[in-house]
């Protein structure tokens, strides 16, 4: 196959970036996106070009370390699935592909295709945990948690943090992912200690990263490689609104 | 007054800010287009429902006060929505400073797309329908106290017809996407309510939408005169 | 090179007891003034950091990710062992030990895997409360699976996402000391170096991979949580960025490398495509359970496999251990399938690669009872190769998965520098010459929640520590050592790149040094490797500056490292004149072609000490003794 990349090159934060194309010319439809980058790159390595900066690190789907935008889809045109899990079966020879990283204030650039996105870090911080201390826990078994409970926060919890639903969100919130967090922790008996402060002191923090307002687009959930739902938006909401009455 | 507004301080406040006007706004939307189709009963029934409206709260409130206790409170309401759309707009912009080449369009719905564009519009609408019906200011012919009369003359313009119905589609979109987000931002998506959220959104835009249009419709059509 | 295990005594069921008896204790007030430096922020790192960060110390931790959530550690699927006996089923500590030293083969101490067993149970209350959704049952208890192939369902999940929810526990326990102000971490720094200041490691040496700065820190004591070095061999299921140069460059300080030989090899990853292959994905095990493993009889068969009659497929599992069939353990059914690709009956592309075949599962269960238990890696395979499983046969090939090698450390997991302590994968480990599944989370997390925090205590306990100067020439000279090689790195301007080099080591390694192996072979290797370790000093090329984020910078010195980790690995494989674990060293089989331990001559650990540049490491052992448990040989016959 035949494929032309049209590649978001920036050096620095700072710098301009710029479009950078480059054909590739037997691309194997067995190959992985990433895989693909990776041989326009030995070629780029081969020419004393430097390479495309992407990243990576499991390639398969897990620890939410790629994602780029192709055509202007998050880690591209399949739904559930990460970039490295995409493969080049999915494209047409002769396509031409534009690849850009993620856009959003809260995740500035750092160099070509990776981006910060510490700021999702950031909102764990503020309340993304259970405050237990190691050695304090009671017998696993001691809470029985209804199993309808338990698959509903492992839904939320399976969030590989990679920040597509902010990349494709038209107002770059970071609704799925915080959302996500909080139905994790939220939906279990565990959680309820923190609960409301758990909401409350997120959303803030999620605010203060610079993040958008969610206005329930729902494209996040479409390009979410973990395909979580945005009802878990629905229970942030409603947590927030009931942390008002609770935490004064 | 703290308390209000830090919450109102984050994007979920102002959002949930917005849905509770929109629940307001909706509700009225909704009591206006009964009213307006009273005109089908005939002039007397019209024009006593729109005296009656100015009577309403007496004998403890005077002639039109409790209209304009209502007119306050949408005023108000209307504001709020307004406000925290164009803050939430404006945030959203600036947290996306540099914009995809395209963006794949099949992602969002049409509705969900035009929410900001669409409330604009309605809202530009809402001026030139008060300034049309209810000051008169915009209308060649208007009889104060006589909304019949106002509405036959006026909607025999078919241009006139045609932006009250185009304004009309718009809030049916608005509505559309707004109802189902309404539910979204109160939280309201337990498994029961969850699968009736699309549909309800939908029936109430559509019966809404004809609700208003039949009454342009009917006075071009030459069926009610 | 000093090594004292430092084995507490008294009966084995109260050792740890006893120890952390008579460990010396930091006061509490004191803590905060010792620091602590933590590399790697994976399962074992990252708990470490988290619980030391409770206790009070100030700890550093360092990885080179973005976020701690991305360690490798995230890609576990099965499971985690605990002894909890919560399915009645007759599990124990003990047996669990019992499994886990017999599983090693008997080339793991006594101690440390009762105390690994001991602890086991904590980690799932400990998981639990963290708020980590393990699978339950409908009476809302947890449930379990039996996992690679043991008598007792003890294996704690969560989908196939054990890993991933551990760490996120593990990774917000983390967060919550950084909110606290106990921990600080630093992403995107690399670990390049130890600093070693009056024979005791007392910092690092990081390179920021955002903007090339090096730089050293300095702390009480240092904590290496880096993970394993599979990406050795190229194609591993490992991450990409898995490397063993944090470990590697404490042996050059003085840390010994044991057991370096022993790696695991899973038989069911898919197989690699092309040769643009970037790594190996791994399909659960379980479905050796339902599959039937097979290659077409006739060498080179170029036939769809629908095409090849029943006569004329050899289910070779099935053939050679009737007992077992296709499930005998990992290594065997390993060995066999790349034994009979080599031979010339392997398919797909490649030619590496062997049929598992649903056929006959799918007329006994349906194609809905199928799609019941494995419908998710179905999907993964067809995501993968394209290929529908439910119409064709999958093909599978065996991938370097684990390494049980790593860093020597005592019962206190200190190496033999003092105060440099190694936890997790990066450790030579508690699973001796092979690992039982869903063994490694339970290992990583024992070390990071309940081992390391108290014996560090120990040791800050006993020693007197003062301020290291920025200035200090051990600080200096070792910063220098750093700067030297990142520059000499940067400027590599050869006519190959890195990856086509570390491929070529890798296939090497997997040729001559993977999971059967023969001494003229490994001579061989041995007489390659210093010639392909000089290539990649003259002729790989390295393009971009040193100053900002350089990927090819950062695998230069992987690779580097792994050249050097390669040498010591056929070494040891060569002075290991017996086949054990999850190896096979060739003069050493029955006519039947099975394993012959030689417990008379190899009851002990083998340890590497590094001796310079340009001399042969030295060999060291460590005798391991059985009181409670007696070595049997395994058949499977
Ligand atoms: C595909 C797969 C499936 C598995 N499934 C299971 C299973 O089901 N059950 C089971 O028990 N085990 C399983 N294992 C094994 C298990 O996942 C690992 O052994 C374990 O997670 C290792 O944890 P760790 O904390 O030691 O290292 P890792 O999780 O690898 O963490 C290493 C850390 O060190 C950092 N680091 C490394 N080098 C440096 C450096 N030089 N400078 C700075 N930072 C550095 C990294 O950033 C990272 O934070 C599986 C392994 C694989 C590959
Ligand atoms: C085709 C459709 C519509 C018709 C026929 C219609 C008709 C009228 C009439 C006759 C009045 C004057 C009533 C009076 O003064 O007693 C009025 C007022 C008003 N209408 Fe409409 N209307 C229509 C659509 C809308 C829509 C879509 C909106 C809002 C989104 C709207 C909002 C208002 C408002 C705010 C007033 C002023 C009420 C007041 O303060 O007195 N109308 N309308
Ligand atoms: C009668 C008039 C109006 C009604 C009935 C109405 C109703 C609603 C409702 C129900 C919502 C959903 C709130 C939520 O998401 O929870 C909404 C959202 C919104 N409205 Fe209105 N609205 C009206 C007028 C306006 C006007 C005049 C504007 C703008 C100038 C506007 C702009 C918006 C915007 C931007 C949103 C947010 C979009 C979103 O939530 O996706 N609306 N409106
Ligand atoms: S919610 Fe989905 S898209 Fe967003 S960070 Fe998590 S996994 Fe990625
Ligand atoms: S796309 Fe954006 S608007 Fe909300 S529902 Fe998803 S975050
Ligand atoms: S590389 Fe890990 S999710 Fe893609």
């Amino acid at each position: 196959m035949k494929i032309t990349l049209h590649v978001w090159r920036q050096e620095s934060p700072e710098a301009q970036g710029r479009f950078e194309s480059y054909p590739a010319n037997d691309v194997s439809p067995e190959m992985s996106f990433l895989e693909l980058l990776d041989v326009v790159n030995e070629g780029l390595i081969e020419r004393d070009i430097e390479p495309i900066a992407f990243e990576h690190d499991c390639r398969e789907g897990i620890c939410g370390s790629c994602g780029v935008v192709i055509d202007g889809s998050p880690h591209g045109p399949h739904e559930g699935t990460a970039t490295c899990q995409l493969h080049m079966r999915s494209f047409a020879d002769g396509d031409e592909l534009w690849i850009e990283p993620w856009r959003a204030r809260a995740f500035p650039i750092k160099k070509d295709l990776v981006v910060d996105r510490s700021a999702l870090d950031r909102i764990i911080d503020a309340g993304g945990y259970i405050s237990v201390n190691t050695g304090a826990a009671p017998d696993a078994n001691a809470i029985p948690i209804p199993k309808d409970d338990a698959d509903d926060s492992l839904d939320a919890a399976e969030c590989i943090g990679c920040g597509a639903c902010v990349a494709v969100c038209p107002n770059a919130s970071a609704m799925l992912f915080t959302s996500a967090k909080v139905t994790h922790l939220n939906t279990l008996p565990q959680g309820q200690p923190e609960r409301w402060s758990r909401v409350a002191r997120m959303v803030e923090q999620m605010e203060a990263e610079g993040f958008g307002s969610c206005t329930n687009h729902g494209a996040c959930q479409i390009s979410c490689p973990k395909e979580i739902s945005v009802d878990v938006i629905a229970w942030l909401n409603r947590d927030y609104l009931k942390a008002q009455r609770k935490v004064g | 007054m703290k308390r209000i507004a830090s919450f109102y301080s984050t994007t979920v406040g102002k959002k949930i800010a917005m849905a509770a006007t929109g629940i307001l706004l909706v509700g009225y939307v909704i009591g206006h287009m009964l009213g307006n189709l009273k005109i089908f009963q005939g002039p007397e029934k019209l024009n006593s429902y729109a005296e009656f409206l100015r009577q309403a709260g007496a004998p403890v409130l005077g002639h039109g006060e409790f209209l304009w206790m209502a007119r306050i409170v949408l005023l108000v309401a209307v504001a709020i929505h307004i406000v925290a759309s164009a803050q939430l707009t404006l945030q959203s912009r600036a947290a996306r400073p540099v914009g995809y080449r395209n963006t794949p369009h099949e992602e969002f719905s049409y509705a969900s797309r035009t929410m900001r564009w669409g409330g604009v519009i309605i809202g530009l609408f809402v001026v030139y329908h008060i300034l049309h019906f209810t000051s008169g200011s915009v209308h060649g012919d208007f009889v104060h106290g006589d909304p019949y009369h106002n509405l036959v003359v006026g909607f025999q313009s078919w241009p006139v017809a045609v932006a009250y119905i185009v304004a009309v589609v718009m809030l049916g979109f608005h509505l559309y996407h707004g109802v189902w987000s309404m539910t979204q931002t109160f939280g309201i998506n337990d498994e029961r309510v969850d699968r009736m959220r699309r549909p309800v959104s939908l029936i109430l835009a559509v019966v809404i939408v004809i609700g208003y249009v039949v009454v342009p419709i009917s006075i071009l059509a030459g069926w009610i005169t | 090179m000093k090594l004292d295990a430092r084995i507490p005594d008294g009966p084995l069921a109260e050792k740890w007891e006893r120890h952390r008896f008579e460990m010396k204790l930091v006061n509490p007030a004191n803590k905060r003034k010792h620091s602590v430096i933590v590399v790697g922020t994976g399962l074992a790192g990252g708990s470490a950091a988290a619980t030391m960060g409770e206790l009070g110390y100030e700890v550093d931790a360092f990885f080179y990710h973005d976020s701690p959530r991305r360690a490798h550690s995230i890609a576990a699927q099965g499971g985690i062992n605990a002894a909890k006996n919560y399915q009645h089923d007759g599990d124990s500590v003990f047996r669990l030990f019992y499994d886990t030293i017999k599983g090693g083969d008997f080339r793991s101490r006594e101690a440390n895997v009762y105390r690994l067993a001991e602890v086991s149970n904590e980690i799932i209350d400990q998981a639990v409360a963290q708020g980590v959704p393990f699978a339950r049952e409908y009476g809302g208890l947890l449930d379990n699976r039996s996992f690679g192939g043991a008598q007792v369902s003890r294996t704690f999940y969560a989908r196939g996402q054990t890993g991933q929810q551990l760490l996120l526990g593990v990774y917000q326990a983390l967060e919550r000391q950084v909110q606290a102000g106990r921990v600080r971490t630093h992403s995107y720094h690399e670990m390049l170096d130890v600093i070693v200041v009056d024979g005791q490691a007392r910092g690092i040496v990081t390179r920021n991979l955002d903007n090339g700065e090096i730089r050293s820190w300095t702390a009480d004591a240092v904590v290496l949580g880096t993970g394993g070095y599979s990406n050795v061999f190229y194609l591993s299921t490992n991450a990409m960025k898995c490397n063993v140069t944090a470990a590697w460059r404490a042996y050059r300080r003085g840390a010994g490398f044991a057991n370096p030989c022993f790696t695991q090899i899973h038989p069911t990853a898919i197989p690699e495509s092309d040769e643009y292959q970037s790594k190996l994905t791994l399909m659960s095990e379980s479905l050796r359970n339902d599959g039937r493993i097979w290659v077409p009889s006739v060498k080179g068969d170029q036939r769809s496999p629908d095409e090849i009659p029943e006569a004329e497929r050899d289910f070779f599992l099935e053939r050679m251990y009737p007992a077992f069939g296709n499930l005998v353990p990992r290594d065997l059914a390993s060995r066999r399938a790349k034994e009979m690709c080599d031979a010339g009956h392997g398919v797909g592309p490649t030619g590496r690669g062997v049929y598992l075949d649903f056929t006959e599962a799918m007329e006994r269960l349906g194609r809905d009872g199928i799609e019941e238990r494995y419908g998710n890696l179905f999907q993964i395979y067809e995501r993968i190769t394209g290929e529908n499983p439910y119409q064709a046969p999958m093909r599978i090939y065996p991938a370097p998965h684990y390494t049980m090698g790593g860093l020597w450390v005592d019962y206190n997991l200190m190496s033999t520098l003092p105060g440099l302590h190694v936890i997790g994968e990066a450790n030579f480990s508690d699973h001796g010459a092979n690992r039982l599944g869903a063994s490694a989370l339970m290992q990583g997390l024992a070390d990071g929640y309940f081992v390391l925090p108290l014996t560090i205590g120990d040791y800050i306990a006993r020693h007197e520590f003062t301020d290291i100067p920025d200035d200090h020439p051990d600080v200096r000279r070792t910063e220098e050592e750093v700067r030297d090689r990142v520059a000499r790195l940067a400027g590599l301007n050869g006519s190959r790149t890195v990856d086509s080099i570390h491929r070529e080591l890798g296939r090497l390694l997997w040729e001559k040094c993977g999971m059967s192996r023969n001494a003229s072979g490994l001579e061989e290797a041995l007489n390659r490797l210093p010639e392909l370790r000089e290539e990649f000093w003259n002729n790989t090329k390295v393009v971009g500056s040193d100053l900002g984020i350089n990927e090819g910078l950062e695998k230069a010195g992987r690779v580097a490292d792994f050249f050097e980790l390669g040498e010591i690995m056929c070494r040891d494989a060569l002075v290991r004149e017996e086949s054990c674990g999850g190896h096979l060293r060739e003069e050493h089989q029955t006519p039947e072609g099975e394993a012959k331990r030689d417990d008379e001559r190899f009851t002990h650990v083998t340890i590497w000490e590094y001796t310079g540049p340009d001399s042969e490491p030295r060999e060291h052992r460590e005798a391991l003794s059985f009181t409670e448990v007696s070595p049997s040989h395994r058949s499977y016959k």
